[in-house]
């Protein structure tokens, strides 16, 4: 187990090398400039030096006088010692940007994902337990309008709904405008109603794949001949249910949803945006569209992370949860 | 109950008429129900007390689904299963489960049909627990009793099904039935996964728990050996029906429907010299969701006369207790 698990790092290091290598190249290639757009702000004022002599100086300042490669190799040694260098765009250093804001998405994430959970788990039960009927094709349908409506859809609906014409909820943003001067309570009960529609939207995109997936894997568990043998010895339907047909239904599940916690500190960058969320998400939209180097570099190296910590972690419960791949 | 039921019920345990189950076949968009498969089509016998039917036939016959939907893990379309003097199909869900310690199944295959993340112990005493037959105090040296009876040892109840072989596997799920303590077990061809050395173990356990406990089972096989070895009383069935039925010397001594004898020519002899007579079938079997007019048998017959392809063929007694359904036998004709 520990030689599976040493190897599978081992293997990890070489995959981050070549993802931060093929990441920096784009964010080298991509049109936006932040040299360029600072060196025109600044020529533009009265009496400064000429765009191209701007340009030359902050290219110079920024490090991006270079090759790609050796560009690269300049963020690779820092960055291996831990010193991410300051966000261009933020001024301020990287990991001390990426600690302010990295909490607001992991509270959006947690609450949204132990929602999705207790969602639609029972839901995908009930929809296999009750095959081909009524709400087995309610449940299916109403998946699927959520898997296949895109995230920004839902957000404006919501909005429009609620903010615009009901004016139950405040339009976007954490915290409302005198968020300083409320009682601790206060704050969080702010901050609850301000991440009502964000929740909702994550919950409604992501709850049905997690739906169809417990259903499938139910269906499969109960047409198995050992659910067979538990009616046949008269065993009641509840134990059928829960004790022989969730448990094996675990397996995969526990394995799917061990592998998407990592995933909470990953930030949910389009409906981040659209609330205008300070979290992760959205602190690297701005970055990326604003052609900060360091710090969307920081952000996707460390959302590669999170996916081989995902696939690893996965893997890791799958022996733990069946004790088929346990004993071996 | 009546006077003749109880009389009846006291020497046969289980009796079984016309018995029908139809599966439906949808088609089209809105899924409508375009025809049936007729895997059990009237079907009747009874089994005495504390003896064995064997329910031999080709694969896709009806055996399984028969054995299945006396139990009720299926729900018949028609006919009447009487358990014991009680018409089963009318209990309801709840007498239904007290009913199942009694008739318990044994499947065909040992692998799929544990539960794989449950260790064996809590397979084998679950539902005696749950329905009450032992006491918590005594629950651990009862499951030893029924682990030893089947030739398991104690230290085993704490493994999962996954370590153990096809034969030991296969003593599980009789253990996991007898810990109900049963009076009939359909055995659904119990020992066609298991190589042959460890089939006559199988077999021979079958036998003497049967003996200890006076057990009555209904034996479902296509290996006409085993089927000899075990069964007092033989079924055979082609296509959904019983087309021959009595004890199990009469009718390997003198098979009278083409198809048993058709059947038991394919019987391979230990001894090279003697030359067998096989009667080959023609044809493969007729689908059961369109089976063939009058006997069902008449595409493959060898002796099919014209009135077969017409008429169906009522069951004559052509010995006591020996029954076939087959038009040569008309004694008007």
């Amino acid at each position: 187990m520990w030689k599976f698990v040493v190897k599978r790092l081992l293997l990890s290091v070489v995959i981050l090398f070549f993802v931060a290598l093929i990441l920096y190249t784009v964010m080298r290639c991509i049109p936006t400039s932040f040299v360029d757009s600072m060196a025109r702000q600044l020529s533009m004022q009265p009496g400064a030096k000429s765009f191209d002599d701007w340009k030359a100086q902050l290219t110079q300042v920024y490090g991006l006088d270079g090759t790609i490669l050796e560009g690269f190799f300049k963020w690779l040694s820092h960055a291996a010692r831990g010193d991410f260098g300051d966000s261009w765009y933020y001024t301020i250093p990287v990991v001390e940007k990426f600690k302010e804001v990295i909490w607001n998405s992991f509270i959006l994430g947690s609450i949204a994902f132990v929602l999705e959970l207790v969602i639609a788990i029972p839901l995908g039960i009930l929809a296999a337990r009750k095959q081909y009927s009524g709400i087995d094709y309610t449940v299916t349908v109403v998946a699927l309008i959520g898997i296949s409506l895109p995230t920004f859809f839902f957000a404006t609906l919501l909005k429009y709904v609620f903010s615009i014409k009901l004016e139950w909820l405040e339009l976007y943003g954490l915290v409302s405008r005198y968020y300083d001067q409320l009682s601790p309570l206060g704050k969080m009960l702010d901050m609850g109603e301000h991440l009502i529609m964000p929740v909702a939207t994550l919950v409604i995109v992501s709850i049905g794949s997690l739906m169809r997936y417990t259903r499938t894997n139910m269906l499969e568990v109960m047409n198995s001949d050992f659910i067979r043998t538990a009616r046949a010895k008269g065993l009641s339907e509840k134990t059928v249910i829960n004790k022989h047909a969730f448990r094996n239904t675990l397996i995969p599940i526990v394995t799917l949803v061990g592998g998407s916690l990592p995933g909470l500190f990953a930030g949910a960058m389009i409906t981040e945006q659209l609330f205008q969320i300070p979290g992760i998400g959205y602190t690297s939209y701005n970055a990326m569209t604003n052609g900060d180097i360091n710090f969307y570099m920081f952000y996707s190296v460390f959302l590669a992370l999170l996916t081989l910590l995902s696939t690893l972690i996965a893997d890791i419960l799958y022996a733990v949860v069946d004790p088929r791949v346990r004993i071996s | 109950m009546s006077q003749q039921a109880k009389a009846a019920s006291s020497e046969y345990l289980l009796e079984v008429r016309d018995l029908k189950k139809y599966f439906p076949i949808k088609g089209g968009l809105f899924s409508k129900v375009v025809g049936h498969v007729k895997a059990v089509d009237g079907v009747s016998f009874k089994i005495k007390r504390g003896t064995t039917m064997g329910l031999v036939g080709e694969s896709g016959c009806g055996k399984s689904t028969t054995g299945r939907t006396i139990l009720r893990l299926m729900e018949k379309t028609s006919g009447d299963i009487i358990y014991d003097g009680v018409d089963i199909s009318s209990l309801s869900k709840k007498e239904m489960r007290k009913m199942r310690t009694k008739m318990q199944i044994i499947f065909q295959d040992p692998y799929s049909s544990l539960s794989p993340r449950l260790p064996v112990g809590e397979i084998i005493g679950e539902a005696a627990r749950e329905h009450g037959i032992v006491s918590k105090a005594d629950f651990d040296s009862y499951l030893d009793k029924i682990m030893s009876e089947c030739g398991l040892q104690s230290f085993h109840k704490d493994r999962y099904p996954h370590e153990f072989s096809g034969g030991q596997r296969q003593r599980i799920c009789i253990a996991r039935a007898l810990a109900l303590n049963p009076e009939f077990i359909v055995c659904d061809e119990p020992v066609s996964a298991l190589d042959v050395s460890i089939q006559a173990q199988i077999i021979n356990l079958l036998k003497s728990l049967q003996k200890e406990h006076n057990l009555t089972y209904l034996f479902i096989s296509h290996d006409l050996s085993v089927v000899e070895h075990i069964s007092d009383t033989i079924g055979v069935m082609y296509l959904g029906s019983l087309v021959e039925t009595g004890d199990k010397e009469d009718i390997f001594r003198n098979p009278l429907h083409p198809y048993t004898q058709a059947l038991f020519s394919a019987i391979p002899m230990p001894d090279p010299d003697i030359k067998m007579q096989r009667i080959v079938l023609e044809g493969s079997i007729p689908s059961p969701a369109n089976p063939p007019k009058g006997c069902k048998f008449h595409t493959r017959c060898q002796k099919c006369m014209e009135c077969c392809k017409t008429e169906a063929p009522a069951t004559y007694e052509v010995e006591p207790g020996h029954f076939v359904s087959c038009h040569l036998y008309d004694p008007e004709k």
